[in-house]
């Protein structure tokens, strides 16, 4: 394109939009990558990381079959918000073993959504307690198992042990506009975060 | 993603960074948006293939996560490479919208709330 002797402006096509994240966290299977793929306007993508890449110590492949190439996987979508920002969606690793990948995924994230499988509420226990330690704003979704939902939120949320304030939705994975909604809620907390504070 | 032949795949994307681990610098994110420089520089010399492939993929712009993806390379070998092609001239990186707790940009919340009110 004409002109364009900066490299900022190197590009000949659209500029590049902003970026911004939010992670799907919750247990081994709850839904996570069915989530991300409900809203996104891609097919879910999925990076893999071989665990040796990552600067793991040999100590810490305790439990991890020794030959066997073992690879962390990431499953992420994206959502363009507009013309100019994309959020992108981002699956993290269930098994626990894998969350020394958490921390630079949780790095410059908006929130999180935590999804809990009523059947099995304590394998999302961790990843609460993960977004808790570390200040980042997260909501509850509870995925029903074939959309149903048993409990009462009230009951949910003391199971969880939830800290006051944490919004608990029900919601349906395989649905664009529940997840879409639990989305939504997630934004809505950032917003009410914010306000409080001027 | 075929789980076959794996203990190669986990070797064999070293040999595109000349044996390197370790990106030359930190500041490739999954979501660090990467755009192939156009024009490429003058003079430069024939990209290798791997290059080229990243350069066609991000004539538009592209994060760093979709190109691991669409390569079916993993991030730590993506990156170095992006690397070598930032250093050289030939792509563009922009960072992501950096996220500051204490000052909450309401602006880019409500962008994003009413762009998932549209979906």
């Amino acid at each position: 394109m004409a002109g364009s002797d900066t490299t900022a402006r190197a590009s000949a096509g659209r500029p590049a939009p902003d970026t911004v994240k939010i992670l799907i966290a919750g247990g081994f299977g709850v839904g996570k990558t069915t989530m991300v793929g409900s809203v996104s306007e891609i097919v879910p993508l999925r990076t893999e990381e071989p665990l040796t890449m990552a600067g793991l110590d040999v100590d810490d492949l305790n439990g991890v079959e020794e030959k066997r190439a073992t690879t962390v996987a990431l499953d992420f979508g994206r959502i363009s918000v507009s013309d100019d920002l994309v959020l992108y969606l981002f699956g993290t690793p269930g098994q626990q073993r894998f969350w020394f990948m958490w921390n630079d995924l949780a790095v410059g994230a908006l929130g999180a959504v935590v999804l809990v499988d009523v059947r099995r509420p304590k394998t999302s226990f961790a990843a609460i307690d993960f977004f808790e330690r570390r200040g980042i704003p997260f909501v509850i979704a509870v995925n029903g198992f074939h959309g149903e939902h048993p409990y009462p939120v009230e009951d949910i949320r003391e199971a969880l042990t939830l800290p006051d304030g944490v919004p608990v939705l029900l919601c349906d994975a395989r649905e664009r506009e529940s997840c879409r909604d639990v989305l939504i809620a997630l934004i809505d907390r950032l917003i009410a975060q914010a306000a409080p504070a001027r | 993603m075929g789980g076959s032949d794996s203990a190669g795949r986990l070797v064999r994307p070293f040999t595109l960074t000349g044996g390197r681990t370790r990106p030359s610098r930190a500041d490739f994110t999954l979501i660090t948006t990467v755009t192939a420089a156009d024009p490429q520089p003058e003079g430069a010399a024939r990209p290798q293939p791997e290059h080229s492939r990243i350069l066609r993929l991000c004539a538009e712009p592209m994060a760093v996560a979709e190109l691991a993806a669409r390569l079916d390379l993993p991030m730590s070998v993506v990156v170095i490479m992006l690397c070598d092609l930032l250093e050289a001239g030939r792509i563009t990186a922009r960072p992501p919208r950096p996220v500051d707790r204490t000052t909450v940009d309401l602006d880019l919340l409500q962008k994003v709330r009413e762009g998932l009110g549209r979906l």
